[in-house]
């Protein structure tokens, strides 16, 4: 094995790296502005360099295998994350409890290097390994702001549930070993699964999957868990866990489960009406703007199974295409609520009644990214449902994108009642205008950036669409 | 030949200073937005002509044909592998020449507006509609399929609309820009349905390969029919509706004469000039497809088209607002666009229709933005629209007055100027096909040589009336337009068209015909005989004309009702007959059942919400559960 191999791991040595020279900062320094400053610009050198080129190849043995594909998934994630912290960054010198900053940005990157592990796992003890190190460090995060009691508990929520759901998935793993004699991807994607024993074995690992995303009824800790954490943990959890879990799922559903496609597909049909359905349900009675995310956040996920259940490159570009539109989407949304709650401590709904009238700005882009959300043309959020939809009725299930459109006409209506409240409803007390930092300017106008030109640039799909051939 | 890649720079570079000043409006002085946006409409311009010179003069030696060159192109949405909407542009010889109307006609019109519209509230917006308006019309005609051509279309729609209630303060323009819009937004709804049956059979947007008279359309045709026509037939007769809703073809006329409430200069540049030759630049466009593939509707082209010159041309003997009577006249004028097409024959030597229609277009466009450049410095001048309030302004204007009378000679068909040429090149192809069509347009000659003497003796001649302050000429940046376009219209016959501009883009040949030269000559000086014996001095032979004709007099003038028989249609009938009961349908039906979705999906939501109690081991316990349900469910299913 030669030493430039190790370049196929380029993201994650530098993820690595980064969090090295963090914690050695923070031993010289106890300036918050400095370490959370450092942080941004040693991301925002590691987000760069992503995009250079990179060979594909396989490492350690099929252990660790990468494509342009996943890199591309790899950097998409890096972009959002990078936004994150953008939007963070005021929040996080803000804080009243003497918490270190450092333990933010160590704790978000040793989660991100998680999430690459699994996706480019080969092995299931690799992906064992990357998803909990992507899980339990948002756990710890989750819990961050220790000294409130809503915070703590969804730590404890988080780790618990989390507990149970690795727990099964790894009970379906172990039999799914016991069956093939292997856990290398190819040795499975080479095997018949389709047995009884190893159907439940699959669905065991699924719910494990599920968990991630917030699939029905795998999602009840994500609106305790997101209203518990501070905003911009749950933006996190909401955007980049959930992507590179979707990511995951989907490359190992078109490989290692190809042979049992057509079981899967009828599982995620099932999932998939479930999910959109109930989490509509349960976003159209919240008050607290993070628990109604939360549960947008939900029926998103059951958008996204339309364009994972198409089994096809078609349906593997769409999901990508849509969760780099979700980033941008979501973390518009997130980012208005959390510089609002920043600086004023408000989180309900009819708090931002007659927010246009001193806010206009922010709560222009809130309505950009509810539009997005809810998917109204032109903005990019339209497109990527459109693309979804494609997905799923080229696979003939038209039914699937019948309910889906049902409830994409429900989930308007929710998106819609916030809108309201800001450009419509009266309000004597209105959230009093305020000036946003400017790292907070920066993460917000990318949002507005990408919502819109992700949706009207085509090249971004095409490229999208050239490197998703994998099976 | 030389790389045109730089052409797409042509629609952008109006679109950048629709935004420039869109959003600098308010806070820029106006005046500057006047100079930004005429300076860069200049550039535009220059680079147009650039376009026009190199593509038609500077050709490889031995080139036969002019090709259709894509210099630019991109594709935006992938609909199906085969099926693709791009963004480009398309150069051929009628791109090319509509480039070069549009941009200077344009470009007199910004030049013109910074003096007509001086001091006038909301300058810079009018600028950066005049730029919107500029980027929408280039990038129709640049368009290289036809669905980048209809986002264009709609945009000239939008443009037209907000430039004709610039003055949104008045009740009158707001009522005629939504007029305008409706209008030809129902016509559109033809175009868009013809759009999609001819995507539908054809497989493709593509304007060049749609319209290659050897290509699989054309040759094959298509096998679907509909109540006896074929899909073809039926796509371009649809496509042909919205085309005679942008032109105001007869009947869906009404919208034009109300649009002259806009500003004058917007009159100039959309009614007469660019946007309502728009339905004649689309069929002109696909001629081969309608000469090849639908005959028939070609035919309803030329009587659409010659109806409508002859209907129009009465209707403005009698008005008296200045505008509206160069409003009719220029649907007038596009009926005889229409009408040459209608009667054009593809390639060889019989595509004088064609190319007729093409060089008239291109006449008129000058000549006609010169007599509504004119029309407004005499509106300047007096402040009002009614003719019969002026009299003798030639002592007062006396640019104006010459240029007009150019205009009033062009228009009317008089050698030496341009309109002679073109008009009778149309008269020579209508001869050729349909003697019927030849003896009305014959005929409309000679009615518009009168009404727009009668417009021309009744505003600078006849009666002197004694105006409250002393009418004096416009500034320079108002006469120089004028006088660049009369020049123009004096000289454009030495542009050789019938080289240029044809069918399949090869030399036309064509001689003179002296058996429709001369009468073509002697009805329009008989029309304007009649207008200086019946208005150079106040005489009593109008008003007796007048009583002799009563009814068709009052016909005429109100425009043989034509407003009122829609209002009729619209009001009595589908308001009152269909809307009504969709309305009551809708609100007890479809809203009813909606509120009860609404209500079953609320209680829905109520009765799962325990679900979430916030308690871990519930939790637990319906993970577990839904791990259970589905794997046995699944299992069950799977293998049963």
């Amino acid at each position: 094995m030669r030493l430039e191999s190790f370049l196929l791991m380029r993201h994650e040595i530098l993820l690595t790296v980064a969090l090295l020279i963090i914690l050695i900062a923070e031993l010289s320094t106890e300036n918050k502005k400095k370490i959370s400053n450092l942080s941004v610009i040693l991301f925002l050198g590691v987000t760069v360099i992503g995009f250079l080129p990179v060979p594909e190849g396989l490492l350690f043995g099929e252990m660790y295998r990468t494509s342009h594909l996943i890199v591309l998934m790899k950097n998409i994630l890096n972009i959002g994350t990078l936004i994150l912290f953008f939007q963070s960054a005021e929040w996080i010198k803000q804080t009243e409890y003497k918490n270190k900053v450092s333990e933010f940005y160590m704790l978000i990157l040793s989660t991100l290097i998680g999430m690459n592990f699994m996706i480019s796992s080969g092995h299931f003890i690799m992906f064992y390994i990357g998803l909990e190190l992507a899980t339990i460090p948002i756990a710890a995060l989750a819990a961050y702001d220790r000294l409130k009691n809503i915070s703590a508990e969804a730590g404890i929520k988080l780790i618990l549930s989390s507990a149970l759901s690795t727990g099964i998935m790894l009970y379906g793993i172990s039999m799914l070993y016991g069956t093939v004699g292997s856990l290398y991807f190819s040795d499975m994607a080479g095997a018949n699964l389709n047995t009884p024993l190893q159907t439940l074995a699959f669905i065991f690992f699924f719910a494990g999957m599920g968990f991630k995303i917030s699939l029905v009824p795998f999602h009840l800790w994500t609106a305790d868990v997101y209203e518990g954490a501070p905003i911009n943990v749950s933006s996190y959890l909401s955007v980049i866990s959930k992507g590179a879990a979707v990511f995951t799922l989907t490359i190992i559903l078109y490989t290692v489960f190809y042979s049992i496609m057509p079981m899967w597909k009828n599982l995620l049909y099932v999932v998939a009406i479930l999910t959109m359905t109930v989490g509509n349900l349960f976003a159209l009675r919240q008050q607290n703007l993070k628990r109604f995310l939360a549960f947008s956040s939900v029926a998103q996920a059951g958008f996204i199974l339309l364009g994972i259940i198409d089994g096809s490159g078609l349906g593997m570009a769409s999901v990508v295409y849509f969760v780099l539109i979700y980033i941008f989407t979501n973390l518009g949304a997130f980012g208005v609520v959390s510089a609002i709650s920043v600086a004023s401590g408000k989180e309900h709904i009819d708090d931002y009644n007659g927010l246009y009238k001193t806010n206009p700005k922010l709560s222009l882009l809130l309505m950009l990214a509810l539009f997005s959300l809810a998917g109204i043309p032109p903005v990019a959020g339209f497109f990527g449902k459109f693309f979804l939809f494609t997905a799923a009725a080229h696979s003939g299930y038209f039914w699937l994108v019948f309910i889906a459109v049902i409830n994409a006409t429900i989930s308007l209506y929710y998106y819609l009642l916030v809108v309201k409240a800001m450009f419509i409803n009266k309000n004597e007390n209105p959230i009093a205008y305020f000036k946003s930092a400017f790292t907070t300017k920066v993460g917000l106008l990318l949002c507005v950036f990408g919502i819109f030109a992700i949706g009207l640039l085509s090249p971004v799909y095409e490229f999208i669409r050239m490197f998703s051939n994998i099976l | 030949m030389i790389d045109f890649s730089f052409t797409i720079l042509i629609p952008l570079l109006p679109l950048l200073l629709f935004f420039v000043l869109g959003l600098t409006s308010g806070k820029m002085k106006p005046v500057l937005s006047g100079y930004i946006g005429t300076l860069g409409m200049f550039a535009t311009a220059a680079m147009s002509y650039f376009v026009a010179f190199q593509y038609f003069f500077n050709r490889p030696a031995g080139a036969e044909a002019f090709e259709k060159i894509v210099p630019f192109n991109t594709v935006w949405l992938n609909l199906t592998d085969k099926l693709h909407i791009d963004l480009g542009v398309l150069l051929d010889p009628i791109s090319v020449m509509m480039l070069v109307v549009i941009t200077t006609v344009s470009l007199m019109v910004h030049l013109y507006s910074m003096g007509y519209m001086k001091g006038e509230t909301g300058y810079s917006r009018f600028y950066a509609f005049l730029s919107l308006f500029s980027f929408s019309m280039l990038g129709l005609v640049l368009a290289p399929n036809i669905f980048q051509m209809y986002i264009c279309w709609e945009l000239v729609g939008v443009s037209s609309y907000l430039l004709i209630s610039f003055y949104y303060e008045k009740p009158a323009a707001v009522s005629a820009g939504k007029k305008a819009f409706i209008v030809t937004r129902f016509a559109d709804l033809g175009f868009l349905i013809g759009i999609l049956i001819l995507s539908y059979i054809s497989g493709t947007f593509d304007f060049v390969s749609m319209t290659d008279p050897q290509g699989a359309l054309i040759t094959q045709g298509t096998p679907l029919t509909f109540m006896g026509l074929s899909a073809l037939t039926w796509a371009l007769a649809l496509i042909f509706v919205g085309g005679a809703g942008k032109s105001a073809m007869f009947p869906l006329h009404i919208w034009l004469p109300d649009a002259m409430e806009g500003p004058t200069p917007v009159s100039a540049l959309i009614h007469a000039a660019t946007m309502v030759v728009a339905g004649v630049y689309l069929v002109a466009r696909l001629f081969p497809l309608y000469y090849f593939g639908a005959p028939d509707v070609l035919t309803i082209v030329a009587y659409t088209g010659g109806f409508t010159s002859l209907f129009a041309a009465i209707i403005a003997c009698v008005q008296t607002d200045i505008k509206r009577v160069l409003a009719f006249s220029t649907m007038s004028q596009i009926g005889y666009m229409m009408l040459a097409l209608g009667v054009s024959g593809y390639g060889e030597n019989h595509g004088l229709g064609f190319t007729a229609s093409m060089f008239h277009l291109f006449t008129h466009a000058m000549f006609k933005a010169l007599l509504f450049l004119g029309a407004g410095a005499i509106i300047h001048a007096v402040h009002t629209n009614n003719m019969n309030e002026m009299g003798g302004l030639r002592k007062y204007l006396p640019i104006t007055h010459i240029t007009f009378l150019i205009a009033c000679l062009t228009i009317s068909g008089i050698p030496p100027f341009s309109g002679f040429f073109s008009k009778d090149e149309i008269l020579a192809a209508a001869f050729e096909n349909n003697k019927i069509l030849f003896f009305v347009e014959w005929a409309v000659a000679g009615i518009t040589a009168f009404y727009m003497f009668r417009l021309y003796f009744n505003v600078f001649w006849g009666k002197n009336t004694n105006y409250k302050h002393t009418p004096h000429e416009s500034p320079l940046t108002m006469t120089l337009p004028l006088m660049i376009l009369a020049f123009a219209s004096m000289v454009s016959e030495l542009i050789p068209f019938s080289k240029l501009v044809t069918s399949d883009g090869l030399v036309l040949h064509i001689q003179t015909e002296w058996i429709i030269v001369i009468p073509s000559v002697l009805v329009g000086a008989t029309g304007i005989v009649l207008a200086w014996l019946f208005y150079k001095k106040e005489s009593a032979i109008p008003d007796k004309l007048v009583t002799t004709f009563a009814t068709t007099y009052k016909w005429s003038f109100n425009k043989f009702y034509m407003d009122e028989l829609y209002l009729f249609i619209t009001k009595k009938i589908i308001f009152k007959r269909i809307s009504q009961p969709i309305a009551w349908f809708d609100r007890n039906v479809v809203d009813a059942s909606m509120n009860g979705i609404a209500w079953v999906t609320n209680k829905m939501s109520d009765s799962i919400k325990g679900l979430q109690s916030g308690q871990l081991q519930k939790y637990g316990y319906v993970f577990i559960s839904g791990v259970i349900i589905l794997a046995f469910t699944f299992v069950y299913v799977w293998f049963k």
